[in-house]
């Protein structure tokens, strides 16, 4: 049996290989959706790993409804960026100064 | 070194690479491919961990469908190939920080509590076959059939909202108004004048 803070480890330098990746491309909101989803692998992989652990299937039913949401919210975000590309003809994070905030 | 830990190494590993390459590379399609090479190595640690239905649906879902997705808005946003700029420089550094900041507050701080605890005392419950997919479809459908629904409604949003957002009207679309069409009365199409001498 492998030890469980393999899985907790791995986890985590995902997570945070994420989130240096949001620190990293600040240019572009696709790479950053992409980080997003990485985020989320990592999140999903503690669950599934604690819930086998535990010997309890919550973990991964939880699994499942992160999917779901998941899902959707890619669905949205690149919708949104679909439209901003249209308006503004550029995806920088930087040229979203409109609201002067 | 059993067979099992050493396959959890390999792909580990692997998966560490291409989750770096995924943060760096600078071009946006090469990013969502290693997104997806990253996604297989994790469905197969899934595998490992004893999570067969969830590890077929990342690969049936993420890949087949929400990477697609992304990969089809890569191809219509035609974005030029950015240079790696002065800014990607400047926060290098502090990429690098977050990075070791968090590994190493989360790795020496908590992980040791998660070693401590007797996993084997624990039983098992919710478990009625050997199969995973048939426990997992059982507590979906009975404890959590609620959630489940909820999670339907989730992805009709996610469709309707897709589909508000993107959506545009173009004027010269020549489409014919039903209601219009039933509407109509005789007068107007039919105009008599009268005292109109030739």
């Amino acid at each position: 049996m492998i030890p469980i803070s393999y899985y907790l480890i791995l986890s985590t330098i995902i997570f945070t290989l994420s989130i240096a990746g949001i620190f990293l491309n600040r240019k572009n909101i696709l790479v950053l959706l992409m980080s997003l989803e990485l985020m989320f692998l990592s999140v999903n992989f503690n669950l599934i790993t604690l819930g086998n652990y535990l010997g309890d299937l919550t973990g991964q039913v939880f699994v499942f409804f992160v999917l779901t949401v998941v899902a959707a919210e890619s669905a949205i975000g690149l919708a949104l960026l679909i439209v901003l590309f249209r308006n503004k003809k550029t995806i920088d994070v930087d040229d979203l100064s409109e609201l002067k905030g | 070194m059993n067979v099992e830990l050493i396959t959890f190494f390999i792909f580990s590993s692997l998966l560490i690479i291409t989750s770096i390459k995924v943060i760096t590379s600078s071009n946006p399609v090469l990013s969502a491919i290693y997104l997806v090479f990253s996604f297989f190595l994790s469905a197969v640690l899934w595998l490992l961990l004893g999570a067969e239905f969830l590890s077929i649906i990342l690969i049936l879902v993420y890949v087949g469908a929400v990477m697609v997705l992304f990969l089809f808005v890569v191809m219509m946003l035609d974005i030029n190939i950015a240079k790696k700029s002065a800014a990607y420089i400047k926060y290098l550094p502090v990429g690098i920080g977050v990075f070791i900041i968090f590994n190493a507050l989360i790795i020496f701080f908590f992980i040791n509590t998660f070693e401590n605890i007797n996993y084997n005392a624990i039983n098992s419950i919710n478990v009625i076959s050997e199969s995973n997919t048939e426990n997992l479809g059982y507590v979906l459908f009975t404890e959590y059939i609620v959630e489940f629904e909820i999670a339907g409604l989730i992805l009709l949003l996610g469709i309707l909202s897709a589909i508000v957002l993107t959506y545009r009207k173009n004027p010269n679309n020549k489409y014919q108004n039903p209601t219009e069409q039933i509407d109509v009365e005789k007068k107007d199409r039919l105009k008599i004048i009268k005292g109109l001498k030739e």
